[in-house]
């Protein structure tokens, strides 16, 4: 019989279970991690097991992950845009007619050298009316004029673009100077873009934080499922003295799996969005004589967009295990 | 090495599955439980399983009072107990080698000594061959000495079986009964749960018999 012809082999030996019990820190340590990697790799694995479902789960995650940043890139590309606008939405001083060229010069001087503008840019009378001639098509009207009607013209750009706020105080600080007949500060429509700009990120962040939600609620489920496919096997495990943390490593890393492929699918989707309207948009900003580009998520961007999806994943996986393995206890 | 102290278990819905049973296994005995279905051979193993809780007395295995065991420590009380079930529960996803290593790879076992120690255990079931078999291509004698080789792979000092041979004929039942009777000479602690008497009989174990709850005999 096997069992007698095996049984030489057999030697008299203390049980060894205490021993087990006894190894040291660095032991545990190795075995700790070298389950990690057991645990990562076994869950990649099932996962690249079944091409198809996984690939759905990453292109869902990874549409509800796109939407709110392709959403947040357009707000951000937007406010690239009002940047620019700032740059022209400088304030325009029209000089009294008694300020002669000489003073309009010595005023731009002065006024560059306050605190609070960044520039002064002087346009004479003379060259607004050349300008005027040549781009009316009123010529013969201007020449019949007696005298030059048009005053002299400083361009003031505020020193804080940015603030409205602030471009407002310099237009009322610089109004009160004798030799300026008018301040024009073209902001209200800069304040309303600057609201839409707010409202369109609070919009933006609600929308995130509620997609995050159900990507958290997808993934979750999707733990669910494989702890039910693997039930027999969690309770084998628990008998045979797995603990809990050992019972949830790999559902952790499945999660996380699931969640780093659908960042990388809201990456991709987000790339391939920019690039569709890249075309669009450049024409746009040529009709427009502006230098103008989409800026997409760049490297640092995309790592953070997968770096989220794995954060969500994690959280929903711990969420499903935490809910649904302690339902399984080996019977 | 087991010991049950006055040991009751009422189950919620009233039930007494155990009543004041009392009985020592000492380091390499292997003695049976015998009983009828229902006589409380499997909550008796489950208790030692720290599956359950006694609802009066105290259960000490391997010099520990169960009672003393917290949550946490369920897990390394249980692999300091080899369990063989009658239906194997084998995981049949994987290849025999990967059913034995799982005990090392929970201990945390390097891949060169779960490697040496895995083939040891089949060597000693006779099924070093099947390393790479898938279970399900495995006869049931096959299967549950694949259970066995798990049960057995930690080296833990205490063995349980219930009705390990259940659904084996004669012939392969004596085989399985032999290596179990094998393991106790070697220096575990071995208890069979088993209702098979004709068989056990003939072995010259200890038999424990139980009857509704109650130890009515040990011999």
């Amino acid at each position: 019989m096997w069992v007698l012809t095996n049984m030489p082999r057999l030697k008299k030996r203390p049980p060894e279970g205490a021993r087990v019990a006894r190894r040291g820190a660095v032991t545990r340590y190795r075995a700790w991690v070298r389950h990690h990697r057991a645990s990562a790799a076994d869950s990649l694995l099932k996962i690249l097991d079944h091409p198809v479902s996984s690939m759905l789960t990453w292109l869902v995650v990874g549409i509800a992950m796109a939407l709110p940043v392709s959403l947040m890139l357009s707000l951000n590309n937007l406010r690239g845009l009002e940047g620019n606008v700032a740059d022209e939405a400088s304030l325009s001083l029209f000089l009294a007619e008694s300020v002669d060229t000489a003073g309009a010069r010595a005023l731009a001087q002065t006024l560059s050298e306050r605190d609070d503008v960044a520039g002064v840019r002087y346009h004479s009378r003379d060259r607004a009316l050349e300008e005027f001639r040549q781009q009316s098509g009123f010529a013969d009207i201007i020449d019949g004029l007696g005298s030059n009607p048009l005053p002299h013209l400083l361009l003031v750009t505020p020193r804080d673009r940015e603030a409205v706020a602030a471009s407002e105080a310099l237009a009322a600080a610089l109004s009160g100077l004798p030799a300026v007949a008018e301040v024009v500060v073209d902001s209200v429509w800069l304040r309303r873009l600057q609201g839409l700009l707010a409202v369109g990120q609070r919009i933006v962040l609600t929308l995130a934080l509620l997609l995050s939600m159900g990507v958290v609620l997808i993934l979750g489920n999707t733990i669910r499922l494989a702890i039910e496919n693997r039930r027999e096997e969690i309770r084998v495990v628990r008998l045979v003295g797995g603990s809990n943390a050992f019972v949830r490593r790999p559902f952790l890393y499945t999660g996380l799996w699931y969640g780093v492929g659908g960042g990388v699918a809201a990456a991709m989707l987000t790339g391939l969005g920019i690039w569709s309207l890249a075309g669009p948009v450049s024409a746009l900003a040529a009709a427009y004589n502006a230098e103008w580009r989409l800026s997409g998520l760049g490297v640092v961007g995309s790592c953070q967009l997968v770096l989220a999806g794995g954060v969500l994943g994690l959280i929903g996986a711990w969420l499903a295990v935490s809910r649904h393995l302690r339902a399984i206890e080996p019977a | 090495m087991i010991s049950f102290e006055r040991v009751s278990k009422r189950y919620d819905n009233g039930h007494d599955a155990l009543r004041e049973v009392s009985f020592d296994v000492n380091r390499d005995e292997l003695v049976f439980l015998t009983g009828h279905s229902g006589a409380g051979k499997s909550t008796l193993l489950r208790l030692i399983m720290l599956m359950e809780q006694p609802t009066r007395g105290r259960v000490v295995v391997n010099g520990n009072d169960l009672s003393r065991i917290g949550r946490r420590g369920v897990p390394a009380h249980r692999r300091g107990i080899g369990v063989v079930f009658q239906n194997h529960r084998l995981l049949f996803d994987r290849p025999v080698f990967d059913n034995v290593a799982l005990p090392l790879t929970i201990a945390g076992y390097d891949d060169r000594e779960v490697g040496r120690r895995v083939r040891a255990a089949l060597d000693k079931v006779g099924l070093l061959d099947h390393e790479r078999a898938m279970p399900v291509t495995l006869s049931g004698g096959e299967q549950q000495r694949v259970g066995i080789a798990r049960a057995v792979v930690g080296r833990p000092p205490v063995l349980l079986a219930d009705e390990p041979t259940g659904n084996l004929d004669p012939a392969l039942s004596a085989e399985i009964m032999q290596l179990f009777a094998d393991f106790a000479r070697v220096g575990l602690t071995v208890l069979i749960a088993s209702h098979d008497l004709s068989l056990i009989s003939r072995l010259r174990h200890r038999i424990v018999t139980l009857r509704e709850g109650r130890l009515v005999g040990t011999h």
